[in-house]
């Protein structure tokens, strides 16, 4: 074969894999790269979407870290739903999974039941868990009171909001719970049938034999939780403005966060410094911390992997 | 050329097209207005309203225009949020907007600073509209900004009082309160308890209680929201913390924040027929005037009194004046068509007949004099307070400035904190609000 021949091989095949990886290159470049090299440049930007973007070097990272009132707010209550609301998530679906996949009659009735919730569109299951928690009209509040409880005041309390969002979250765990009992009806039942011989109890057998068998999927739960749990947006605005009253008439204005920011995410603040307050800048740089932070946590569960993932799987 | 280096400057190649094509992105608010207005064309206009009667209001206007105008036809989109306008206005695009109305005043500082609405000035000279003549000067302070008249006022809104006779009578109150501390009497005789909660609150003073925002408040202390060099004024002009301590004394004597929150957790949508002042659970409100309508259609089987919302003790000469606010209309810079949408522009608010039957419809406030004065106006006759609220000399506005509302969250952070108690040095919150307020301004500008 001559180096001609070979040459013109090579850039076949060359020209075959772009071309098998296009519609790849093509997403990545359209979809990833150039959003991600567009929010870096405009960091850096004087931009309000209107006049023609203006170098003003680190001017919007100081604003943002030094000045800008929604920034902390937002990232402390971002690492709280990441910490709490993803910790509850993965206990609740990977608990009601294992209750389900033990309940011997009525099974598909349950799997149903707890998967619906998941079905209802955001919107829809916030308005309704405002209604539901109401502190004046809920029945929820109704029933605590009536066992002499003294109620919190939900989603227009502070200290409240953030739980009460949780729980929405909780009450949405269908999808969760689907993936865990897929993976906790693949554990093989020899080995349960090992450990009952060797005398081991019920939260024995869950944790040397269940956990490590399903613990890909945790993981799996966990990761997914955390970069979802970082894009949280529809939820506590639709909670903060219904439970605030504050629908933005004329004249009017309605910033995220309500009560006194309690409900802000970093997603909210992007919205927030870009659309309501015209400073591209700014925004950019909230998007460029989020992605850092989703990178680190993602990268450093992936690495560590907690213990949850053993060599070979 | 080694292929380390060839592949470094293809990826320098590509991140710097991108970076050009990002910057290629932007738009860019070319001015052009050599249009002819009277060839045949076709407007695209969009707007806010939603509601069946609206959109039919609307409609209808929009054919008045177009048998005066046979040239021009118009495109009416519906239902648009600001957030779209502000993409649209960013965007441009055939598809985009040639007229835009808004009911957001607090971005008009915004979209005159930025030219994404065209300076109207020389479309007002070329047709010989003296502004100043034919709007109060309210609306043209929220319409404009720095001196470029961006847009002009589609109708307007007047805030005010609106009380329960039925509830006045059986709390034997003759007429409504003229001074903020006649008004804290009379929202504690209306005040009926029930329980650990209410049978009837007098008055919901809490900010988040609908229309009970700060800037609806402060009118009535004759703010002054900037000074001359354009640095926030709220801790030094006394207007926003005798306000601010009124209103938080009046939350007090009412039987307190937590108390109130938890009765405010009651109250229907503040656009539904369960609003509280229908239900009878306030007796009073301060609201604009498509509540009089509103409260008709929800068939309320109280009286409805509407007054001026009362001013501080030693301004009793001033009593009449209120909030002022509307719908704004303007011409986007990227339109192409900027004559032709300045024929609409220019009937839809400056002709009298179209103001009047527009603000008939609608049930909004008319904004010109002379529209105002109008004996063709139909609405009923406690509507009349707001019509005389919108001419009264002392009646202002919140200033349009290149934050959009980002100042008014700020201040009302400030109301918010000391309403509930966790502020308590309320000149230092509004100290510390005023240096974020001129952090922000000067962030943009």
């Amino acid at each position: 074969m001559t180096t001609h021949t070979l040459r013109s091989k090579r850039r076949r095949s060359a020209l075959r894999t772009l071309a098998f990886l296009s519609p790849w290159l093509i997403g990545f470049s359209v979809f990833f790269a150039y959003p991600l090299i567009s929010t870096v440049y405009f960091s850096f930007m004087k931009y309000d979407g209107f006049r023609p973007p203006e170098f003003n070097g680190l001017d919007n990272w100081t604003y943002v870290f030094n000045d800008y009132p929604m920034f902390w707010p937002a990232l402390r209550n971002t690492l709280w739903l990441v910490l709490v609301m993803v910790t509850c998530r993965v206990a609740f679906g990977l608990g009601i999974g294992l209750l389900i996949t033990k309940v011997k009659t009525g099974t598909g009735i349950f799997r149903t039941l707890f998967y619906l919730p998941y079905l209802a569109p955001p919107v829809a299951a916030t308005l309704s868990f405002v209604f539901l928690l109401n502190p004046g009209t809920g029945p929820v509040n109704t029933a605590l009171e009536s066992v002499g409880l003294s109620p919190p005041t939900w989603f227009t309390d502070p200290a409240w909001s953030k739980p009460a969002l949780t729980l929405l979250a909780i009450w949405g765990i269908g999808d969760l719970m689907v993936i865990f009992m897929a993976a906790l009806l693949d554990v093989p039942k020899e080995q349960y049938e090992a450990a009952q011989l060797d005398g081991a109890s019920a939260w024995q057998q869950f944790r040397f034999v269940t956990l490590p068998n399903i613990s890909p999927i945790v993981l799996f739960a966990v990761v997914t939780g955390v970069i979802a749990t970082m894009q949280y947006y529809t939820q506590p605005l639709v909670a903060a403005k219904v439970a605030s009253g504050n629908m933005g008439g004329s004249g009017q204005i309605f910033e995220p966060g309500y009560p006194e920011k309690s409900t802000l995410t970093l997603p909210q603040t992007i919205f927030n410094a870009g659309f309501q307050r015209f400073d591209y800048g700014a925004a950019a740089v909230v998007a460029l911390v989020l992605f850092a932070l989703a990178m680190a946590f993602t990268s450093l569960l992936m690495r560590r992997r907690g213990g949850l993932i053993r060599m070979g799987d | 050329m080694s292929i380390r280096t060839r592949k470094s400057a293809a990826a320098l190649a590509t991140t710097a097209a991108l970076a050009l094509f990002a910057t290629a992105c932007t738009g860019s608010n070319e001015e052009t207005a050599n249009d002819d207005p009277k060839a045949e064309t076709t407007l695209t206009f969009w707007h806010g309203w939603s509601a069946p009667s609206e959109v039919k209001a609307i409609q209808k206007n929009i054919e008045r225009f177009e048998a005066a105008h046979k040239n021009i036809k118009v495109k009416v989109v519906s239902n648009m949020t600001d957030d779209k306008v502000n993409q649209a206005l960013r965007a441009g695009g055939s598809k985009a907007p040639d007229v835009v109305s808004s009911f957001s005043t607090t971005n008009v500082g915004k979209f005159c600073a930025t030219r994404a609405f065209t300076d109207l000035t020389p479309f007002l000279e070329k047709s010989g509209i003296d502004p100043a003549k034919v709007f109060h000067k309210p609306l043209l302070d929220y319409t404009r900004f720095d001196g470029n008249q961006c847009s002009l006022p589609l109708l307007s809104d007047a805030y005010g009082l609106y009380y329960n006779k039925d509830a006045f009578a059986k709390a034997g109150i003759k007429a409504p309160p003229k001074t903020w501390s006649e008004f804290e009497k009379v929202a504690q005789q209306l005040t009926e308890a029930k329980g650990d909660s209410y049978e009837q609150l007098g008055f919901m003073p809490n900010y988040h209680g609908y229309e009970t925002t700060i800037s609806h408040y402060v009118p009535q202390w004759s703010p002054t929201y900037f000074d001359a060099e354009g640095k926030s004024n709220i801790a030094k002009d006394p207007a926003f913390s005798r306000m601010m301590t009124f209103q938080k004394n009046l939350v007090d004597k009412l039987g307190g924040y937590g108390k109130l929150k938890k009765y405010r957790n009651t109250f229907g949508d503040e656009w539904g027929a369960k609003h509280p002042f229908h239900t009878g659970q306030v007796a009073m409100q301060l609201d604009g005037e498509w509540r009089l309508g509103m409260a008709k259609d929800a068939g309320v089987k109280f009286g409805i009194g509407t007054a001026p919302l009362p001013v501080p003790d030693d301004q009793v000469a001033d009593y009449g004046k209120g909030y002022l606010s509307g719908t704004i209309l303007g011409i986007a810079s990227t339109s192409k068509k900027q004559n032709a949408a300045w024929e609409l522009v220019k009937f839809m608010t400056t002709d009298t007949d179209a103001v009047v039957a527009f603000s008939n419809d609608i049930r909004n406030v008319p904004s010109t004099i002379e529209a105002l004065k109008s004996p063709g106006l139909k609405h009923a006759p406690e509507f009349q307070t707001f019509i005389d609220i919108a001419q009264h000399p002392k009646s202002n506005t919140s200033p349009a400035n290149v934050d959009g509302g980002a100042y008014h969250t700020t201040l009302q952070d400030v109301g918010l904190r000391y309403e509930s108690g966790q502020l308590k040095d309320l000149q230092a919150g509004l100290e510390k609000a005023a240096r974020q307020i001129d952090t922000d301004i000067a962030k943009l500008k």
